[in-house]
């Protein structure tokens, strides 16, 4: 088989994987690509990173097979193509840049580097091994996955609940907004950044091919959102049309948009009402030590709360709640009357949480939020229900800001 | 897909097979060929079956065949004639190249690559093979950039193959003597300055008729200045200085033994440092290449025959010569030309050209 390979398209390609250091010392821990695309079994991705990595050794024709065997099983992933194309025009003409004699606009172009970027990412820079987010307090049990996005990394984390301990399953390539992260309003075209919830599961069948094999609503603009000023709706986990594998990193409205094999597997994992989805810039991980220790921290303060609530005394109860206290209409001059008052008719209470989940706010902002099913027992009122609060760290202290029924 | 290359391809192959397949039936297939130049197809063929029917494995009359019915779109027929004369001759280049000429005017560029490659495997520094393999996968490329860029996939496919079919066949454009050789230097040893065969092709009827025989005739106009006849025959005068056609031959010989013996390192050190290579080869690759190829087989055997060396001037030789090529993997015939030239006080390649 003749190679007649330019070197100017060696060095390009070379080029655009140097935009992904490679760890000092070079793959010490990494799987060989061969091994790790075997380990996931066909994934394409892992077989897309496998060429990437040949093309880096300089192992063309061997790259073009294995393009060739990816495409014969995903003929729409068209990054696939592109690279491809790039590995035939070589022999046919020097190459002046990635995917330069494609003739497509220099945003397409850009868009297909960046994916091929945060695939190869991905592969070189695997979860921390040991590590989970820090995000993942405490999940209850009904609650059997958990799922962390990172926007930075286009990279969306499932994690199932092993005994409330958050245990990585996958992870998979997304599509997140076109403007990036951090929603602010209506028409930014960016993905939201907190702690939301799965709210439903929509037919596919009643939707258009747009949104693929799946989508789950999510709970934007949540009570902080709402409290913040922040607007729009609509933000979605959900597949891509049937022409296409994959969408570019940045091509969504603010949705977080999965390959639809991956979205199918996903969904699976998905329970309406239930499943928290965490959107972070960039996902910090600790690790299990760390957050065990923040997570009895963290849970202490809230038995705090309930027991010094069962007191009946006014002064302990309220020093749990910030000044910024607000929900339902109630700032915490109001709040705190309208407790003062309830409890001034009680003999006794006995408040019992159960169900717990805790999950902490990406981003600078030191905030928990914390869901329960809270059992009210006094002599006067007996009440179950599904309560939702956020606690915010204020001066060394954690400080409850909302709370409301969930 | 520059055309012309394409179309030179048709009128080598066939001055290539009369060269390499003893041309017993020389005349019969010229006056076929004749027929076909001067549009009377359905006469030539008619003339070429009636051959076949006493002659069926004769590849030259088979390959005119072939090229008639390439010439009355029928496609298939021609791809399947083809294909046969390659089961039969593997070691000719030339087939293989038509097969992929047809096969990419459809759009087929796997099967294109394939019969390109086999060409190649065959003859190693085939220039033409390479260059159309170089458009080929320009094709494919373009096939895969309009996948990744969602172009309209039903019309790119058919403005690829009607492109193609306009590139190859009526758009004749200047040519590098090193990929014409093979047209320019048959003519000479059978009909001079005429093209064996002309161009066939299904949009040669709609072409021009000047357009067609263009390069052809535009390149022996350049090779014959040091290929005609009366320079061959007067035994140069200038190569008495010590450098006699024995010496020169010895370097061959020298050369082919390095070959046989496997040792590239010897075998490189016998082209120029310009040698002539398909556009766009580097010679570093070139090098790989042949490093490749001289190392895989477990042997090889270069065996030089029927040599003849032409030197135009003191630092100039033209040897041809019959190179039968023997290895564990591959067995072929063919002619050869090197164009030599001596510095400091060495013959070196300066060119290998397939054919005489």
């Amino acid at each position: 088989m003749m190679s007649k390979i330019r070197p100017v398209i060696r060095f390009f390609l070379l080029l655009m994987l140097g935009l992904v250091a490679l760890p000092a010392g070079g793959m010490g821990d990494l799987l060989p690509p061969l091994q790790y695309a075997r380990s996931h079994n066909g994934n394409p991705e892992a077989l897309l990173v496998n060429i990437l990595l040949k093309i880096r050794q300089n192992r063309l024709d061997a790259a073009l097979q294995d393009v060739d065997a990816l495409l014969h099983v995903n003929p729409n992933f068209r990054l696939a193509s592109l690279i491809r194309g790039d590995l035939l025009m070589a022999r046919a003409k020097p190459l002046t840049a990635f995917g330069s004699a494609a003739g497509g606009t220099p945003e397409q172009v850009a868009d297909f580097r960046d994916e091929a970027r945060v695939r190869l990412q991905r592969y070189l820079d695997q979860p921390p091994a040991g590590r989970i987010p820090k995000y993942l307090l405490q999940m209850q049990p009904e609650q059997r996955h958990a799922v962390v996005v990172d926007t930075s990394k286009s990279r969306l984390y499932l994690f199932e609940n092993n005994a409330g301990e958050p245990r990585h399953v996958a992870d998979y390539y997304i599509t997140v907004g076109k403007a990036g992260a951090e929603k602010l309003r209506e028409g930014d075209q960016k993905t939201p950044l907190g702690v939301y919830f799965v709210t439903a599961n929509l037919a596919v069948e009643k939707l258009s091919d747009f949104y693929g094999v799946g989508a789950f609503p999510l709970s934007y603009p949540n009570e902080w959102d709402k409290r913040q000023g922040k607007n729009g709706h609509g933000i979605w986990l959900h597949g891509v049309p049937r022409d296409t594998y994959s969408r570019a990193p940045k091509a969504s409205n603010g949705c977080v948009v999965l390959a639809n094999p991956d979205m199918a597997a996903l969904g699976k994992t998905l329970q309406a009402g239930l499943t928290p989805v965490v959107i972070s810039e960039r996902v910090e991980w600790v690790s299990v030590e760390e957050w065990r220790s923040q997570r009895e921290r963290f849970k202490g303060e809230v038995d705090a709360w309930r027991r010094d609530w069962e007191s009946l005394d006014n002064e302990r109860y309220l020093k749990h709640y910030s000044p910024a206290f607000s929900a339902n209409g109630q700032d915490f001059t109001t709040f705190s009357t309208q407790k003062r008052q309830v409890h001034a008719g009680k003999s006794a209470l006995r408040v019992k949480l159960s169900d717990i989940s805790i999950f902490q706010y990406p981003g600078k902002e030191n905030l928990m939020v914390v869901t329960f099913t809270q059992d009210y027992h006094s002599n006067n009122l007996v009440n179950v229900m599904r309560k939702r609060q956020y606690w915010q760290m204020e001066n060394g202290q954690w400080r409850i800001i909302y709370e409301g029924s969930a | 897909m520059s055309r012309s290359r394409l179309l030179s391809l048709f009128s080598a192959l066939a001055a290539a097979l009369l060269l390499t397949v003893a041309p017993a039936h020389a005349d019969e297939a010229q006056e076929i060929s004749l027929l076909m130049k001067q549009g009377q197809r359905d006469k030539a063929l008619e003339r070429a079956n009636n051959f076949l029917a006493t002659h069926p494995k004769d590849a030259q009359v088979r390959f005119i065949k072939g090229l008639i019915l390439t010439e009355q779109n029928k496609a298939a027929d021609a791809i399947k004639l083809f294909t046969s004369i390659t089961d039969d001759y593997p070691e000719l280049p030339e087939p293989y190249n038509n097969l992929a000429v047809l096969y990419a005017s459809q759009g087929q560029y796997e099967k294109a690559k394939t019969a390109l490659e086999m060409a190649i495997n065959t003859h190693p520094s085939y220039a033409t093979a390479h260059e159309n393999l170089g458009d080929i996968y320009a094709k494919m490329a373009s096939q895969a950039y309009d996948k990744a860029l969602q172009l309209d996939k039903g019309n790119a496919n058919a403005q690829a193959k009607l492109a193609m079919i306009k590139d190859i066949f009526s758009k004749p454009a200047p040519r590098q003597p090193a990929k014409t050789v093979l047209a320019a230097n048959a003519p000479a040893t059978t009909k001079p300055a005429t093209p064996v065969v002309p161009p066939a092709t299904p949009a040669l009827a709609s072409a021009k008729p000047a357009t067609a025989p263009i390069t052809p005739v535009a390149i022996p106009a350049k090779a014959s200045e040091s290929a005609k006849p009366v320079a061959a025959e007067k035994p140069a005068p200038e190569s008495g200085k010590g450098d006699s056609k024995e010496a020169i031959l010895a370097v061959v010989e020298a050369w082919a033994k390095a070959w046989s013996s496997k040792n590239v390192s010897a075998y490189l050190k016998h082209y120029a440092p310009d040698l002539v290579l398909a556009k766009g080869e580097s010679r570093t690759n070139w090098e790989k290449t042949r490093k490749e190829r001289i190392s895989k087989p477990k042997s090889i055997s270069v065996t030089i025959a029927s040599p003849e060396v032409k030197s135009s001037d003191a630092t100039h030789a033209k040897v041809t010569f019959k190179q039968i090529y023997r290895s564990s993997g591959l067995n072929s015939e063919t002619w050869k030309t090197l164009l030599m030239v001596k510095a400091n006080g060495k013959w070196l390649i300066n060119e290998e050209r397939i054919g005489r």
